[in-house]
């Protein structure tokens, strides 16, 4: 676990989908945004691998936490989301 | 000619059970059995684990802190199944899970999702309009309150528990799983107990 609980984090602003076939558990909607790490969730084998059955690394999994109003223009101040996300789609942000 | 009874999903499950059996990954055994388990599994099982973490104050912290173990103690087979989370809803905090990439859900303890849990509308405008989106079931949280949108895009599943409704001193666990609702262990609704006047207020 590289992320520790509490610090900032942004999600990559990758898009593989648009370099041909993938499989992706990163949201379209997050890419590039700044959250919160909440917690470790574990490791697990990496799905990106996983639905081509290419052997699959174990990847920390984190809970992030985002301020909605940042992804969505009509989202309420206050209101958050709070998203599933593998260690390999983020980098420490300030 | 088609068949109305034949579906696409059908087909492909008829087509992939020989060779999963040929290849040695799940006998007819096992997958009827998995399927046996999935039917059993239903909101019923979900509202009596909240009644019990409403009553039992150790359990709640177990069943927070480790939902997978805790469920599997009472006996809920969670052997193969992704791990699973409890979020708890609070005066001030309210959690509405959507799995906007696909249709993960909780099915160990809540059974097959709703129709409406995968439908592109319900994943599109939980995530950009949460509050106008659970309006439509007639939810109205106060202003105090701010909702957590729970994305459930990886290998958890996450299930809700509620705020225990006014008005339910005294209920014994039976009567508060009656309470609950699908719904209210996803989000879109919160538990209300029927009517002003009531029996054990």
């Amino acid at each position: 676990m590289i992320h520790p609980p509490g610090a900032m984090v942004r999600v990559k602003d990758d898009w593989p989908e648009t370099s041909g076939p993938c499989h992706i558990r990163t949201p379209h909607y997050l890419r590039g945004h700044v959250g919160q790490v909440v917690r470790a969730l574990g490791a697990f084998p990496d799905p990106e691998a996983l639905a081509f059955a290419r052997p699959a690394a174990r990847r920390a999994l984190y809970h992030v936490l985002f301020p909605q109003p940042s992804l969505w223009p009509d989202g309420r101040p206050g209101d958050e989301v709070m998203v599933e996300i593998f260690e390999h789609w983020l980098e420490p942000a300030s | 000619m088609s068949d109305l009874l034949q579906t696409d999903g059908a087909a492909l499950l008829a087509a992939l059970r020989p060779i999963l059996a040929a290849k040695g990954l799940a006998s007819p055994a096992e997958i009827e059995a998995r399927l046996a388990e999935t039917e059993r599994a239903s909101p019923a099982r979900g509202a009596a684990i909240v009644a019990r973490a409403w009553t039992d104050p150790p359990f709640r912290a177990r069943l927070l802190a480790d939902g997978t173990a805790t469920v599997e103690a009472l006996g809920i087979p969670m052997r193969g199944a992704p791990p699973l989370g409890v979020l708890e809803n609070t005066a001030t905090l309210h959690h509405l899970v959507v799995c906007t990439l696909c249709s993960c859900y909780p099915r160990a303890v809540l059974g097959y999702p709703p129709f409406w849990y995968k439908s592109a509308g319900y994943r599109a405008r939980a995530v950009r309009d949460p509050r106008g989106l659970i309006a439509e079931w007639g939810t109205v949280l106060p202003q105090t309150t701010r909702i957590r949108v729970v994305d459930s895009t990886a290998d958890y599943r996450w299930m809700v528990l509620p705020l225990r409704p006014e008005g339910t001193a005294g209920w014994s666990e039976a009567e508060l799983a009656a309470l609950v609702r699908e719904g209210d262990m996803i989000g879109v609704t919160v538990p209300r107990v029927k009517g002003a006047t009531d029996a054990h207020a």
